[in-house]
């Protein structure tokens, strides 16, 4: 295999250990006097976003932030629970920067780049750094010093944590930052704005075309770059535990004029989430990773267990220990509850389909606490100098531990279900969470397109075929803070002489054109079914056909069923309302439009995709045991698709070589 | 899996902030007790597209109570009925079947309403911006552990920091008042050593823009900490009040 002309990583030479502190001493720089008159453009103010315009508007650039929310801090980023990676071996665990690297890469089942996740280990820790500094209020010790949990598929603690809300600590941290710049006039948001396109001239991007969401207007900005943070695409799903408004919209954009998509049907299902209640179920709710470190997951040995308690008829609390059976801890003793997500994914829907699931819909095992509530009572007791406390007692220190963990998600968990997780296990089932494709970036993470970025969960980059836990937050993070500011000088350096461009320019011109018929056609459609009709579809056909487990023939309905299902949209939807003015349903109608496109090729890069890694899951490709089957030989590239229009695409590999770690079959037994 | 819940909402319906509004009254039958609100709206949402009538708009986004997007005023209460529950997190078994819902936008001089539910809380990015950060840029900082914080300012400087931004705390307050949403921040940075140096700044400049945005002032009545979906303090206002009157003797 031989990777495509088209495509250069820019990986500098050298030795891993070199390669980014090398580049960083060699990549050209701008003056500050020139860096006033280069404006840069940041669709998406999540954690990549943020950090991403807050550094760059501090070195002298001139920045426009957009937002589709009403304000920067509200992008999802913010939802993020369990906490964010740093290889800075405060727990003396034996934990290096090799080895949060090597754990990524074998994570992600060995189809991510080394350069790159070599890079993102080594800037971790300035990432803590520069939190700390900001004031984000990361949990301690009683010593005063910062506070480590574990993760799925490592076996160190090097995770912080804000409680159950890091990516909401973090996520304000770099709001602020952000505003600060605001303050001072070097950085101008445009909230409730939604990017529409991008604008190339003479085969550079030079800006974007925005909608005024409260007006209806449409906007032309100029920017000698263009960096997109604009998350994940995990609601083509439909049901995921992405927010409402997440969207693919700008990535897609940028893909039709020419932005590369890489491996797009890389999706990770999160294991522990809150099951699907009903039909009119909007959205999934995460239950944290961390859960894992002291829930316990299990369904009953026996079907006649677990019909008794889909049916009611058995309490989960009164099945004895010896009849449950804690199949992560009998398959894979060496990870045990923390086994990475996809591994812990496929086993639950393993038992589920093979009958043993314990709700209503037979689609959920337990997250059960008891255990280690009981463990945690035992301590504090000792603690405490009690010397024959009861079980009761014991019990209750130990949800008092608990509560001080998890508190906010036990609370939600409540608040949604009804019921009470401190004296019932949990029920949970994997749902949609990550998107580890994304446009194709190379070690600069410009796009296929000069002077167009993706940045944090937008690019594919860094997890491969399966992302970590807390990896997300340190990549966006990374991303925004400790490489764009230093990788894009090697492109703004050669655009020093380029004036800034009118937007009455054609490109312009034309791009707005673009979008106001688009627009206008789906005002005027005038169909009879809404856009949720078409997105729940969709999300069905996704679900059962391109979600956790994935077949030639399966996938192939399902590119001919989102064919169809597209046809029927552009004849039948109904957006009410008008065009100029505030519109959620336009915008809805926009995105999902989009998703109906990303959704073929979603399918058509898996059924090219001849092997099973990571979150992607052929049925055809599998060890008797029933763990993914990888084919390095064939398929040890990142595959970046070409846009040919007509929803053709045109197949581009990078190849993956693996000079420093030696590539097996990932085993967590 | 629809439910057997009768309930009649009144809905505050305004088309833009140029023109007047009005309620509207909305049957919705076969609501599930497990629905959320907002998922109730979907589902009124639903039917006036298909009858061809204008849905009504509301902010929302991550649907776990966290952004702060979504805001609501039900039944003359930021959030509905429940203590430290978001409107998205709020679910109808909370409500009786027959329930008449009466739900509105948040009210507030400084918040002015967009459409229907929605308003702009742009204000508070403002009051943020004028001074609710720690001004270091990337790249300065020292490492993380050099600073040992004690657990004790750090969780209360982290329960001031569970603000989500959304605005009930004015919604509450009979004078429209940020002071909790102003002092939650300038607490969390005046209890973390890092935020020492700038703190006097920091009151002041606060303080200046929220008053410029046409807030009202503290009378201490204690709805905004009742209403807080967050359980924000009102130990905070009393902390901003004594950092403002610290730098104003000193400024």
């Amino acid at each position: 295999m031989s990777t495509s002309t088209k495509l250069d990583s820019k990986i500098p030479e050298g030795n891993l250990e070199q390669k980014w502190t090398k580049y960083r001493s060699t990549v050209p720089l701008v003056n500050p006097a020139n860096k006033r008159s280069l404006e840069i453009i940041v669709v998406g103010s999540g954690l990549a976003g943020s950090a991403a315009a807050a550094s760059l508007a501090e070195m002298g650039y001139k920045v426009k932030v957009f937002c589709f929310q009403d304000s920067p801090r509200r992008a999802h980023s913010i939802a993020a629970q369990g906490g964010i990676n740093a290889a800075k071996n405060y727990q003396n665990d034996g934990d290096s920067i090799y080895r949060l690297f090597y754990d990524t890469i074998k994570g992600g089942d060995y189809r991510a780049r080394e350069g790159n996740v070599h890079r993102l280990a080594e800037v971790s820790g300035n990432i803590i750094d520069q939190c700390v500094a900001q004031g984000v209020p990361f949990a301690r010790e009683y010593g005063g010093l910062l506070s480590n949990r574990s993760f799925g598929g490592t076996q160190v603690q090097r995770t912080f944590y804000a409680a159950g809300q890091t990516g909401q600590q973090l996520l304000l941290g770099a709001y602020s930052g952000l505003e600060r710049q605001v303050g001072m006039g070097a950085v101008q948001i445009y909230s409730r704005h939604e990017m529409l396109d991008i604008v190339n001239i003479d085969g550079k991007c030079r800006g974007i075309i925005a909608r005024d969401l409260i007006t209806g207007k449409l906007e032309r900005h100029f920017g000698h770059a263009v960096l997109l943070c604009t998350g994940g695409y995990g609601n083509v799903f439909y049901l995921s535990t992405n927010a409402m408004g997440s969207n693919v919209t700008a990535a897609w954009k940028a893909h039709k004029k020419g932005a590369f998509f890489g491996n797009p049907c890389f999706t990770q299902i999160h294991p522990t989430c809150i099951p699907v209640s009903g039909d009119h179920q909007s959205k999934l709710t995460l239950m944290s990773e961390s859960l894992r470190n002291d829930g316990r997951i299990w369904v009953p040995k026996r079907k006649e267990d677990a019909e008794a308690i889909r049916t009611g008829k058995l309490n989960p609390n009164d099945l004895k220990e010896e009849d449950r059976d804690y199949y992560l801890e009998r398959r894979y003793p060496a990870f045990g509850n923390l086994v990475p997500r996809d591994v812990a994914s496929r086993a639950a829907k393993e038992r589920c389909d093979a009958g043993y699931g314990v709700n209503k819909t037979g689609e959920a095992v337990y997250l059960d606490f008891k255990f280690n509530m009981m463990r945690y009572g035992r301590i504090e007791a000792t603690k405490k100098g009690l010397h024959n406390p009861t079980d009761a007692q014991i019990l209750q220190m130990g949800k008092d531990v608990v509560a001080e963990k998890y508190g906010n998600l036990f609370d939600m968990y409540k608040q949604i279900t009804g019921v009470d997780p401190y004296e019932n296990p949990m029920m949970i089932y994997p749902a949609v969470h990550y998107t580890m494709g994304g446009l194709w970036v190379d070690y600069n993470l410009m796009t296929t397109v000069p002077g167009l970025y993706a940045l944090g969960e937008a690019n594919f980059s860094d997890h491969g075929a399966n992302r970590l836990g807390a990896s997300a937050l340190m990549q966006g993070l990374a991303d925004g803070y400790f490489v764009i500011p230093y990788t894009i000088g090697a492109y703004l350096n050669s655009e020093i002489r380029t004036q800034a461009i009118p937007t009455s320019h054609d490109a312009f011109e034309i791009a707005e054109k673009e979008a106001q018929s688009r627009i206008d056609k789906l005002i005027t459609v005038n169909g009879s079914k809404s856009v949720d009709y078409f997105h729940k579809k969709l999300g069905l056909i996704m679900w059962n056909k391109c979600g956790m487990e994935r077949t030639e023939s399966g996938l192939k309905e399902a590119i001919s069923e989102i064919r169809a299902l597209r046809e029927e949209f552009w004849k039948d939807v109904r957006v009410p309302g008008e065009a100029n003015s505030m519109n959620p349903e336009l915008e809805k109608a926009g995105r999902v439009a989009d998703f109906l496109e990303l959704g073929e090729l979603m399918c058509i890069d898996a059924l090219n995709r001849n092997e099973s890694c990571g979150g992607h899951f052929r049925a055809e490709y599998q060890t008797e045991e029933g763990e993914a089957l990888r084919d390095d030989e064939n398929f040890a590239y990142v595959a970046a698709w070409e846009n040919k229009g007509n929803h053709e695409w045109e197949l581009h590999k990078e190849e993956l070589k693996y000079e420093n770690i030696k590539i097996a079959q990932r085993s967590y037994k | 899996m629809s439910g057997n819940m009768n309930i009649t909402l009144k809905v505050w319906r305004q088309k833009n902030n140029n023109e007047s509004g009005k309620f509207e009254t909305y049957n919705v039958p076969n609501v599930s007790e497990d629905m959320s609100f907002l998922e109730m709206f979907d589902v009124l949402n639903e039917r006036l597209i298909i009858e061809g009538k204008d849905p009504v708009a509301f902010d929302h986004d991550c649907r776990e109570g966290i952004c702060g997007m979504c805001s609501m005023f039900i039944n003359g209460r930021p959030h509905g009925p429940l203590k430290g529950v978001t409107t998205c997190q709020l679910h109808m078994r909370s409500f009786k079947n027959n329930d008449t819902i009466v739900v509105e936008p948040w009210r507030a001089k400084a918040f002015p309403v967009i459409k229907d539910l929605m308003v702009n809380r742009s204000a508070f990015d403002r009051i943020i911006a004028s001074g609710g950060y720690i001004s270091v840029n990337t790249g300065n900082a020292q490492d993380a552990n050099s600073l040992p914080i004690s657990k004790v300012n750090a969780d209360e400087a982290f329960a001031a920091a569970a603000c989500i931004g959304c605005g009930a705390c004015v919604a509450a307050c009979k004078n429209a008042s940020a002071m909790l949403f102003t002092s939650a921040k300038i607490s969390q940075l005046a209890l973390l050593p890092q935020g020492v140096p700038e703190r006097q700044q920091r009151a002041l400049n606060m303080v200046a823009q929220m008053d410029a945005e046409g807030f009202g002032s503290c009378t201490n009545t204690g709805a905004c900490e009742a209403e807080c979906p967050k359980g924000i303090s009102l130990s905070n206002i009393a902390r901003m009040n004594r950092e403002f009157l610290g730098a104003s003797l000193t400024a």
